[in-house]
C-alpha cells in the first residue's frame, strides 16, 4: 500500500513538478538559470570539492541514464564476469570520488563564513538530499552485489512503467529498504530541480554550443533579431 | 572590407592628477549595489604600482589575453585555444582571481559611536565586512590601496612593467626620496578582439555591432566566470551576490544620446576625449597576430581614414549613419591615435586590440641630465629635445606599458609633445629661437598647424570638442518596440532582480 503511494503515485507528482516548474523557470526567470559560483569568495577547498564531485556525479548520472535508455546493453556487457567487475569497480570508485567531493563541499558551505553569506536554504536542502543520495547509492553498491545488473533488470522496468503511465510497483517492491530510500530520494532530487541551483546542469547546452561557435559574438540592435546574432570576425 | 564603427576614449596621462573623481562618479552611477561594492569599472592606478586587482598585468599568473601558437594561430592564453579545456575547467578555474586579490569590501560600525555604553574609553567604529557582516580584524587591502605608493616601496617594485629596466632606472621609479610616478586611469577597453567574449561558454558577452561597446547579457550569464579570467585587463568583475559578471558598459545609455561617459564627463584634469573610429573588421585576426613591435602600427593601420572617399562610400554601404561618419571625421580619438600618432593602446601585446588609447606622460629631464654631467646644466647648450630618452620615467617603462616594448613609438609621441611645447614657447616667450622650433618640428614630423591643433585639443578644447559622440537613434530602428520604451523606463538595468517567489534558488 505505502509502496503503491510512494512508487506508484508520487513519481508523477515529482516529475510533473520538475517538468512544469523547470519550463516555467526557463521562460519566466532565465536570470536565475545558473549555479551561483562561490569560487570568487573561497577557492582553496572548492578545488577538492567541486572537481571530484562533478566528475564523479556526472559520469554516474550518465551511467544511470544509459541504463534507462538501453538496459539490454548493460546486461549484455555484464554477461562476461570480468566486464561486470570492471563496471562495478569503476562505478564504485566514481561514487566514492563524488562522495568525498560532496563531503568537502558540505563542510565548506557550513564552515566558511564568506561562503555561508551566499548560501540559501535551498542550497542546504539540496546538499542534504545529495548526501543521502550518494550515501545510499554507495551502500547499495557495497551491500547488495552487482547493482548494475539488478538496476537494469528491475529498477529500469519500473522506471519505464512509470514513464509509460502504467506503474508496476511490483518490480521494485522486494528491493531492500536502503535501495528504496535511494529511489525515493532520487524522486525528491528530480522534484527539486526547478527550485534549486540544480537547473545549472541543464545549462550545459551553452558550453556545448561554444565548441562550435566562432570566437567572437557580435549583436546588432538594428538588424533582425531572428538572425543568429553571432558573427565571426573575418 | 567590412567597415564598422567603434567608440574610443583617449587619456592624456600627462594631465591626470590622480584625483579619482572618474572612479567615484562611475561608482555612484553603476556599482553601489550588493556584490558590486568591490568593483571599480573605472579605476586609477599609480604607476609603478601593483594595480587592481594585484599585479593584473602579470599574465604568467592570470593567463589573460591571446597568444600566437607555434602554428601561427591566434588562441586564448587561458585555454590554449582548446575549447574543450573550457569544459574541463568549468567546475573550478585555476586562474580566477579571488576577492582577496581585489579587497574585501567593508563598512564601519558607526552606530557604536552613538550606542556604546558610557565608559572610560572613546568608542570606536570597527570595520565590518560587507560580505559576511562580521567584524574585520584589520583592513589589509582597499580601493586604491597602493595609491601614491601606499606608504610602501613594495607595491611599486612589484609592477610587472619594470621588467627590462636597469637597476638605477628602477631606483628612480621606486626608491623613496628619489621616486617618480604617474597615474593610469583604466576602464574596459572595448577591444576589437575581446578575450572576454571569446572565452564565454554561454555566449553572454557580445560586442555591439553599431558602436563596438562590449556588454554582458545578464540573463544569459551562467556564472562560469571565464570572462574574468580571460580578460587581460581584469575588467569584467564577478558579482558574488547575483552570480553574474558585470563590466564597464561605456555608459551606453549616455553615449547613445550623445552624452559623454560619466568618468570622462567628470574628469577634473580634462584628460579624456571620446570619439568615433571606423575600422576594417576583416583584418582583426591578421593584426592581432602581428609580432609585438608591430602591434601599435598595425592597430593604427586597421583604423581607416574617414576622409578617404572610398572609406566613406563603403561605410555608407555598410549601413553606418551619416552622423557617425561625420563624427569619425571630427574625432579626437582618430586625431590623437592615427593622425598625430600621439596616443597608443595599453598593453597591445595582450592582443585583444584594445580601443582606448593613452598619451604617454612627459617627465622632468633636467634632474637626470644634471646628474649625468656632474651637476652642471646649461639651458643654452643642452638639448632638451634629444634628451627625451633621459626622462625621469624611463622610455622603456612606458613602452612596456603602452607599446608592447617598442620604444620608438613612445619616443615619437614624447618628441611630438616636446615639439608642441617648443613651438608654443617660441610663440609666446620667444626665447628658444626659430631654428630650434624648425628642427623640433621637422624631426618630429609635425606642422605648425598640428601644433596649434594639438595644443587646442589638449588644453583649451571645449566640451563639444572633447566629446564628439554621435547619437545612435536607437528609437528609429531598434528591435525594441518604441511604444514600449516608456513602459520599460526604470525597470531594466543593473541590480533590478526579479523578486523570487521563494528565496534565492540559484
Ligand atoms: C552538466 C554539467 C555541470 C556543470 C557545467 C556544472 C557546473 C557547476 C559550477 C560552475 C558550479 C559552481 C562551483 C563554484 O562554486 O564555483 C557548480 C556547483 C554545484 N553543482 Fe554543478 N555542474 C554540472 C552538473 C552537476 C550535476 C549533475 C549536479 C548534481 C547532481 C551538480 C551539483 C552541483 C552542486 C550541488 C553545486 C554546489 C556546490 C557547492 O555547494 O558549492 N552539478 N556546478
Ligand atoms: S578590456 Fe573589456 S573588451 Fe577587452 S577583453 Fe577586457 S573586458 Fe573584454
Ligand atoms: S578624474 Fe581625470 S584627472 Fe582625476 S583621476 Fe580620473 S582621469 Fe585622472
Amino acid at each position: 500500500m505505502i509502496d503503491n503511494i510512494l512508487f506508484g503515485h508520487m513519481p508523477y507528482l515529482f516529475i510533473v513538478t520538475a517538468v512544469v516548474g523547470t519550463i516555467y523557470r526557463y521562460v519566466a526567470n532565465r536570470y536565475t538559470w545558473s549555479s551561483l559560483s562561490s569560487q570568487f569568495l573561497e577557492n582553496k577547498s572548492l578545488f577538492y570539492g567541486s572537481f571530484p564531485w562533478h566528475y564523479g556525479i556526472i559520469i554516474i548520472l550518465l551511467g544511470h541514464i544509459i541504463g534507462i535508455i538501453t538496459p539490454g546493453s548493460i546486461l549484455a556487457w555484464n554477461s562476461v564476469p570480468l566486464r561486470l567487475y570492471i563496471l562495478e569497480i569503476s562505478g564504485l570508485s566514481l561514487g566514492i570520488l563524488a562522495f568525498i567531493g560532496l563531503l568537502v563541499l558540505v563542510y565548506r558551505r557550513l564552515t566558511d563564513s564568506r561562503v555561508k553569506a551566499v548560501t540559501s536554504s535551498w542550497d542546504v536542502l539540496l546538499l542534504i538530499v545529495l548526501l543521502i543520495q550518494v550515501a545510499t547509492g554507495l551502500a547499495n553498491a557495497t551491500m547488495y552485489r552487482w547493482g548494475s545488473n539488478w538496476y537494469a533488470a528491475s529498477a529500469v522496468p519500473w522506471i519505464w512503467s512509470i514513464l509509460t503511465l502504467n506503474p508496476r510497483v511490483d518490480y521494485i517492491a522486494t528491493l531492500p529498504l536502503i535501495t528504496k530510500v535511494h529511489i525515493f530520494n532520487a524522486l525528491i532530487f528530480i522534484g527539486l530541480i526547478p527550485f534549486t541551483r540544480l537547473v545549472h546542469f541543464l545549462a550545459f547546452i551553452g558550453p556545448i554550443k561554444y565548441l562550435f561557435r566562432p570566437w567572437q559574438v557580435v549583436r546588432w540592435y538594428n538588424r533582425d533579431t531572428q538572425t543568429e546574432n553571432i558573427v565571426q570576425y573575418k | 572590407m567590412d567597415i564598422r564603427a567603434q567608440l574610443s576614449m583617449s587619456f592624456n596621462l600627462d594631465k591626470c592628477i590622480g584625483c579619482h573623481t572618474c572612479s567615484v562618479s562611475c561608482k555612484n552611477i553603476w556599482t553601489t549595489r550588493q556584490g558590486a561594492e568591490y568593483m571599480w569599472w573605472n579605476n586609477v592606478e599609480t604607476k609603478p604600482g601593483a594595480g587592481f586587482p594585484l599585479t593584473w598585468e602579470d599574465q604568467e599568473r592570470y593567463r589573460g589575453g591571446w597568444e600566437v601558437s607555434d602554428g601561427g594561430n591566434l588562441r586564448l592564453k587561458l585555454i590554449k585555444g582548446n575549447k574543450l579545456r573550457t569544459l574541463a575547467s568549468i567546475f573550478f578555474q585555476p586562474n580566477l582571481p579571488t576577492i582577496d586579490d581585489y579587497y574585501e569590501p567593508f563598512t564601519y560600525d558607526y552606530q557604536n559611536l552613538f550606542n556604546a555604553p558610557a565608559g572610560d574609553d572613546q568608542p570606536v567604529a570597527r570595520p565590518k565586512s560587507l560580505i559576511t557582516g562580521d567584524f574585520m580584524e584589520k583592513i589589509s587591502l582597499g580601493p586604491n590601496w597602493d595609491d601614491d605608493f601606499g606608504g610602501s616601496p613594495l607595491y611599486g617594485s612589484n609592477d610587472p612593467n619594470l621588467k627590462g629596466l636597469s637597476e638605477s632606472q628602477k631606483e628612480m621609479l621606486t626608491k623613496f626620496h628619489k621616486l617618480f610616478y604617474f597615474y593610469v586611469p583604466r576602464i574596459c577597453n572595448h577591444c576589437l578582439n575581446p578575450a572576454c567574449v571569446a572565452a564565454c561558454p554561454s555566449g553572454a558577452l557580445y560586442k555591439r555591432g553599431e558602436d563596438g561597446i562590449v556588454l554582458i547579457d545578464q540573463d544569459t550569464c551562467r556564472a562560469w566566470r571565464f570572462c574574468v579570467s580571460a580578460c587581460p585587463y581584469k575588467k569584467p568583475y564577478y558579482n558574488w551576490a547575483t552570480g553574474k559578471s558585470e563590466k564597464c558598459i561605456f555608459c551606453y545609455p549616455r553615449t547613445e544620446t550623445g552624452q559623454p561617459n560619466a568618468c570622462a564627463h567628470s574628469c577634473v584634469g580634462r584628460i579624456r576625449t571620446v570619439g568615433a573610429l571606423l575600422y576594417d573588421a576583416e583584418r582583426i585576426q591578421e593584426i592581432a597576430k602581428l609580432p609585438d613591435e608591430k602591434l601599435v602600427d598595425g592597430m593604427r593601420d586597421i583604423v581607416l581614414d574617414p576622409f578617404d572617399p572610398k572609406v566613406v562610400e563603403a561605410a555608407k554601404k555598410a549601413g553606418i549613419d551619416g552622423n557617425w561618419i561625420a563624427a569619425a571625421q571630427n574625432s579626437p580619438a582618430y586625431n590623437l591615435f592615427k593622425k598625430w600618432r600621439l596616443s597608443m593602446p595599453n598593453h597591445p601585446e595582450f592582443r585583444t586590440l584594445p580601443m582606448n588609447t593613452y598619451i604617454p606622460p612627459l617627465s622632468p629631464i633636467l634632474h637626470q641630465v644634471k646628474a649625468d654631467r656632474g651637476g652642471l646644466f646649461d639651458p643654452e647648450a643642452d638639448d632638451f629635445f634629444n634628451d627625451i630618452d633621459k626622462m625621469r620615467i624611463p622610455v622603456k617603462f612606458l613602452a612596456n606599458l603602452l607599446s608592447a616594448g617598442n620604444e620608438k613609438i613612445v619616443i615619437e609621441s614624447l618628441k611630438k609633445q616636446m615639439a608642441v611645447r617648443i613651438y608654443w614657447r617660441q610663440k609666446r616667450v620667444g626665447d628658444i629661437g626659430e631654428k630650434a622650433v624648425k628642427s623640433a618640428l621637422s624631426s618630429s614630423g609635425l606642422t605648425p598647424q598640428d601644433c596649434e591643433d594639438i595644443y587646442r585639443l589638449n588644453s583649451l578644447a571645449t566640451y563639444k570638442e572633447r566629446f564628439v559622440i554621435p547619437e545612435t537613434h536607437r528609437e528609429s530602428k531598434s528591435t525594441v518596440d518604441p511604444r514600449t520604451m516608456y513602459e520599460k523606463r526604470g525597470t531594466v538595468g543593473f541590480g533590478t532582480k526579479k523578486k523570487e517567489l521563494i528565496g534565492r534558488q540559484w
